[in-house]
């Protein structure tokens, strides 16, 4: 709980920073809240250029442009194009050049146990976003065990934050609140209970849950209870 | 055998990808008479299949495909928000964890095993990429089909009547779902687990190894 609370304050934070260091700010603050070594955007747009934010040392970052590292990644050639989220474990590190390129990545300090979330933008804008440490496969195992649905959501949100912050963006109309999502959001505010809700709505809770979630990520929340809180300060719902 | 391919990787697969998009042909404009697009070669295609969207598909023991469905998330273009947000009571459904499932297909007499296989792997990606949920896109003369599954579509609403009615729906699998569609589909827990591995690589420690090949 303690933690979410954290998340959620580097979530606000994120969403209120007018220019690209408050993403560089909120994955510093990220990967302290998770107690891992290292958390990584990496943004390449259609036209191949790099925008990246994130914990790896400079020195990592400049070595990896230099060498064109792009190209041999394993952590980026299984997720172009992709949008399942990737455990390092299950992608392909049998060439030499990969090999080579994970010995030299753990060098500059970067952990063996990795987490990568693939995100599609718009105009074939792709973004990486990346949770690194350094410890057992049964503990990383039970890491994003935990904080799997936590991590795509919050990968998306870096993401969102960096488009919002390129010149010239139209705003995206699908991330407006759709009717049945502010009532869903209004009698959980309310008070009401999932079930009080569907019924309300005569809906079932299978159904609820898909509003529910989608205006959770809609209002760039974690959870509910931060959903709610958040449709509730911005005027969208009123109790 | 259950693949997992996205439409980047069918190339490496034509005879399966061609007799896929021949027997959608075959289901949804043939059988089902939708208004969708054939073209030269007989494939039935639609704009969201050029979104490089992952289908699961049934291989036959021939190479040809047995059944097939067709996911996109959410959070790009898909189906559901671009032509049936009447149907969702206005507005879009939009989340990572939230997935399309769109062109769910049988090949003509396939049995219903297929569909439950099919079923099955939609619970694998729940269960394995951290998925809440499956919105689909489907005729409602295939929901008595599904249901025989085990794992059948809950309806949140619908467009036009009779052969032409389309709905919107929700899929689940819940554990209790998993265990009624595994003993229809006659496939193993470790058999459906080895199938999926197989396309999103292997939960064997391939970082250590190549740490370990090069030290």
């Amino acid at each position: 709980m303690e933690k979410d609370a954290f998340l959620e304050t580097i979530l606000e934070r994120l969403e209120s920073a007018e220019a690209l260091e408050g993403i560089q700010t909120a994955s510093e603050e990220l990967r302290d809240a998770l107690k891992i070594d290292h958390v990584a955007y990496h943004w390449v747009d259609a036209g191949g250029d790099q925008f990246g934010c994130g914990t790896y040392s400079q020195e990592w970052q400049d070595r990896y442009q230099e060498q064109q590292y792009l190209r041999i990644d394993p952590v980026i050639i299984g997720c172009y194009q992709r949008f399942h989220p990737v455990d390092w474990k299950r992608l392909d590190w049998s060439s030499k050049a990969a090999r080579q390129f994970l010995a030299e990545a753990m060098e500059y300090g970067i952990g063996n146990q990795g987490f990568s979330v693939p995100i599609r933008g718009p105009n074939g804008q792709f973004a990486l976003f990346t949770s690194n440490h350094t410890c057992s496969d049964e503990d990383w195992a039970e890491f994003t065990d935990k904080n799997r649905r936590s991590l795509i959501l919050v990968a998306h949100y870096f993401n969102e934050k960096a488009l919002e912050l390129e010149p010239d963006r139209a705003p995206d109309a699908n991330q407006a609140l759709s009717p049945r999502e502010i009532d869903a959001m209004t009698l959980l505010a309310m008070g009401y209970s999932r079930a009080q809700v569907a019924d309300t709505l005569s809906i079932s809770e299978h159904t609820l849950r898909v509003y529910i979630e989608s205006a959770r990520f809609k209002l760039g929340a974690l959870n509910t209870t931060h959903a709610v809180a958040r449709a509730m300060a911005r005027g969208l719902i009123v109790v | 055998m259950l693949r997992y391919l996205y439409a980047d990787q069918l190339k490496n697969f034509p005879k399966l990808r061609d007799s896929m998009f021949r027997d959608r042909t075959d289901q949804f404009h043939n059988r089902l008479g939708w208004d969708v697009s054939v073209d030269e070669n007989g494939f039935e295609t639609d704009e969201y299949d050029t979104e490089n969207p992952l289908y699961v598909i049934w291989e036959m023991p021939d190479g040809t495909h047995g059944g097939s469905m067709r996911f996109l998330p959410t959070t790009g273009k898909v189906m559901v928000n671009d032509h049936f947000a009447h149907v969702m009571g206005g507005g879009a459904v939009v989340s990572p964890l939230i997935w399309e499932c769109t062109r769910f297909c049988l090949k003509q007499g396939a049995l219903a095993q297929v569909a439950a296989a099919l079923m099955l792997a939609g619970g694998e990606i729940m269960q394995g990429l951290g998925i809440v949920q499956f919105v689909g896109v489907f005729d409602a003369r295939m929901v008595r089909i599904y249901r025989m599954t085990g794992a059948s579509p809950e309806v949140l609403g619908s467009v036009g009547e009779g052969r032409d009615q389309i709905s919107v729906g929700l899929w689940d699998f819940t554990p209790q779902a998993k265990e009624q569609v595994m003993r229809k589909c006659g496939i193993t827990a470790q058999q459906s687990r080895a199938w999926f591995d197989a396309a999103f690589g292997h939960a064997a420690d391939n970082t250590n190894a190549a740490l370990k090949a090069i030290a």
